[in-house]
């Protein structure tokens, strides 16, 4: 699914990801945890091809060069940021822009575009799975939201575009403990054999939730260790100092 | 973001020529001209005395100079006032009489004339160059004692009316544009609402520039009678020449009584190319007078076209409880300019108004909003909303705002907010990753800034807007 090869990343000179590998096969779920600091955010940004790095090695996606293709055509192509902070666009309403999405996606699918009547439908039972009030949808986009309907409304995002490959950057800070539940649910439901998952993490309390089946730690750019759900453990007792 | 813009040509999709032949008044501003107008509209001698009581006037005033944007002097002599397709010189009494070419060009705007394809729930009349080419829906309009003509027929059938109002906002000496309008103005729309009526649908003008080297200016008389209300509306397109052509048009707007007039405006003149060659100046005076009790005016603009706009679409409060609303969105890219905004006067009590105006600025372009409220002596227990929003895209253009506001008293309030914005980076990765493009994320943002004027349109156009303000913005994020 997705192949990165000595991933280097700087912004205004500065290099943040200073030689990274990962592979994802279809089905994974890798979660990716480290300091501030580290590089997470930045390996989010640099996957779903936001402007302004500076970037060298390989990023095969489905086979295919990622690093040429715009950040509006890699979602078309099914991958998917949850954003840490969800971004505020003031007078768009939220239904409005969730379907003007959808149907771009559903465009580059092949697929035609949905009725509103349909549209309508599938947010509805969507939105009562994540036990979002169908209200929130006509307020304007993450204007106002708490921070924990922001993240609903990102995990919501995700159900309806279906994408392959999904990316939650920090998804879980600023949750509490039953919005974090409900976001854990929402994105367990969706795992099959077919998708695949990178989870940017301070804490090990989502991957209690989300069972990771690799856990990666970042630390100055670069991959460090990786293993399984006990190093998540071992972090969350050791603290990142310990493991270099 | 990328700041310099793309070369990509814009598309002005209205751009194109009628290639038809046109009687034209001899070239220049004369009081020949200004006699030969009038008699080509078999004007009665009161408005041929009218006419040139404004040509005199003219002679000893300048043009005004404190606007923000300058333009090149602009030799009068070499303009022509007035240029019709031949044959429309009796306006026909039906469309079949009407030029194919005219019609052609009408359906080619998105403005069919048939009766059969005709815009439903819409009435048109259609102005191209000086004069008025059609007006649909006139007999159902009849039957409810509604008058909506071309101003040259209410001269002639309806003078009292004309004469009674005709000047009464804006007067014959007012500054040089509207005083220029009033010597030689050709066309334009005449709207009389009768007591206690509701029109039943939109009234629309739509005027089109088609010949070179020639000005157009227009004269629209809306009178909403005791009770009445009428929603009007205007849309402006001219071909892409290489010359600047002026188009300076007076609307005089007066609601008796418990009136309303809503007034929307979506102008969408030639801009110029993206090297700032060509386009319209659009010098424009629109007042209006909420001249009874309880009255309201209302006006909205959404300006994206024209190489400079320069208008401040007033409302005078001259009734108690009577009240004025601005709603305006002007979009400027490549080297347009726009200096816009309103006048509020209060002199009536209790009178209301407020102002929403959003500006929108792109590649080399200026937009100053420029807004008065003024709140008279008498004018006690008055209020005023301004809000000004202005986005900036790139780094090269400039957004003003420039209000002046006065209270002569102490019983009224007055609110002012203003802010400035650049369009979001983060706002549109957001899009970008939602799997919208550059453009239609542009479109999007921009749109939703634009939320709160947008949505005063009548229905009919609110969703042709949307498209123009995300046209107007092509190419200006690389």
């Amino acid at each position: 699914m997705l192949e990165i090869k000595n991933l280097t990343a700087s912004i205004n000179n500065r290099d943040i990801l200073k030689g990274l590998n990962i592979s994802i096969k279809p089905g994974e779920l890798h979660a990716i945890m480290g300091p501030n600091g580290s590089g997470k955010s930045t390996l989010a940004n640099v996957l779903s091809g936001k402007n302004g790095y500076k970037i060298s090695g390989e990023i095969r996606y489905e086979g295919k060069d990622l690093k040429e293709m715009s950040v509006d055509k890699r979602a078309q192509k099914g991958i998917f940021l949850a954003f840490q902070y969800p971004i505020e666009i003031p007078g768009v309403n939220t239904n409005n822009f969730l379907k003007t999405s959808l149907n771009k996606v559903r465009k580059a699918r092949g697929e035609k575009e949905i009725d509103t009547m349909s549209f309508l439908k599938l947010l509805k039972e969507k939105s009562s799975e994540l036990g979002i009030d169908e209200k929130m949808m006509s307020r304007q986009l993450n204007l106002g939201f708490s921070g924990g309907e922001k993240k609903k409304n990102e995990i919501l995002q995700m159900k309806i575009l279906k994408p392959n490959f999904v990316i939650l950057d920090e998804t879980d800070s600023g949750l509490d403990i039953d919005a974090l539940k409900i976001v854990a649910n929402g994105v367990n439901s969706y795992r099959d054999k077919k998708k695949s998952f990178l989870v940017i993490t301070h804490y090990q309390r989502l991957l209690d939730y989300i069972k990771p089946d690799f856990v990666h730690v970042l630390s100055d750019g670069k991959i460090v260790k990786s293993g399984c759900m006990e190093l998540a453990e071992e972090l969350e007792k050791k603290g990142y100092n310990k493991i270099k | 973001m990328k700041n310099e813009n793309i070369n990509h040509n814009q598309d002005y999709k209205y751009g194109f020529t009628t290639d038809i032949e046109s009687i034209k008044a001899p070239k220049g501003l004369s009081e020949k001209t200004i006699r030969f107008i009038s008699k080509i509209k078999k004007e009665p001698k009161w408005m041929l005395d009218w006419r040139l009581k404004a040509f005199n006037r003219l002679k000893f005033l300048k043009e005004p100079d404190w606007q923000k944007p300058k333009f090149p002097k602009i030799d009068y002599q070499d303009l022509y006032y007035y240029s019709a397709p031949k044959g429309m010189t009796d306006k026909p009494k039906n469309l079949n009489e009407v030029d194919p070419k005219l019609i052609e060009t009408y359906n080619k705007l998105g403005i069919p004339l048939n009766e059969q394809k005709k815009l439903s729930g819409v009435a048109v009349d259609a102005v191209f160059d000086s004069v008025s080419v059609a007006t649909t829906f006139k007999d159902e309009l009849t039957k409810k004692g509604i008058i909506f003509c071309p101003i040259s027929e209410a001269i002639q059938k309806h003078s009292d009316l004309v004469k009674k109002y005709l000047g009464s906002v804006i007067p014959i000496s007012d500054h040089y544009f509207a005083t220029l309008n009033s010597a030689v103005f050709t066309d334009g729309s005449f709207v009389y609402i009768p007591p206690n009526t509701r029109c039943p649908m939109e009234l629309s003008t739509y005027f089109r520039i088609n010949a070179s080297e020639t000005g157009q200016f227009e004269r629209t008389l809306i009178i909403a009678d005791k009770g009445s209300y009428v929603s009007y509306l205007e849309g402006c397109t001219a071909p892409m020449r290489d010359e600047n052509q002026l188009h300076a048009a007076n609307v005089e707007l007066i609601a008796l009584d418990d009136a309303e007039i809503k007034y929307s405006t979506v102008q969408n003149w030639y801009p110029g190319d993206k090297n700032g060659v060509g386009g319209i100046y659009n010098f424009v005076t629109k007042r209006g007078a909420c001249r009874g009790k309880n009255s309201k005016i209302s006006w909205t603009q959404v300006e994206t076209g024209s190489a400079i706009t320069w208008k401040y679409p007033s409302c005078i409060l001259q009734g108690d409880n009577s009240i004025g609303e601005f709603y305006s969105i002007a979009i400027t890219n490549n080297h347009q300019k726009a200096d816009t905004g309103t006048k509020m006067i209060h002199l009536g009590k209790n009178t209301k108004s407020k102002i929403i105006s959003k500006g929108i600025s792109a590649g080399k372009a200026d937009n100053t909003y420029r807004g008065l409220v003024d709140i008279g002596r008498k004018a006690l227990n008055s209020r005023n909303y301004t809000q000004c929003d202005s986005l900036l895209m790139g780094n090269k253009c400039g957004a003003h705002t420039v209000p002046y506001i006065k209270n002569k008293n102490s019983s009224s309030t007055i609110e002012h907010e203003a802010t400035t914005s650049k369009i979001n980076e983060e706002q549109l990765f957001y899009c970008n990753q939602r799997g919208l493009d550059q453009e239609e994320a542009v479109s999007l943002i921009v749109n939703g800034f634009c939320k709160d004027v947008l949505q005063q349109l009548p229905m009919e156009f609110a969703v042709e807007a949307q498209k123009l303000v995300g046209i107007s913005l092509e190419g200006s994020v690389g």
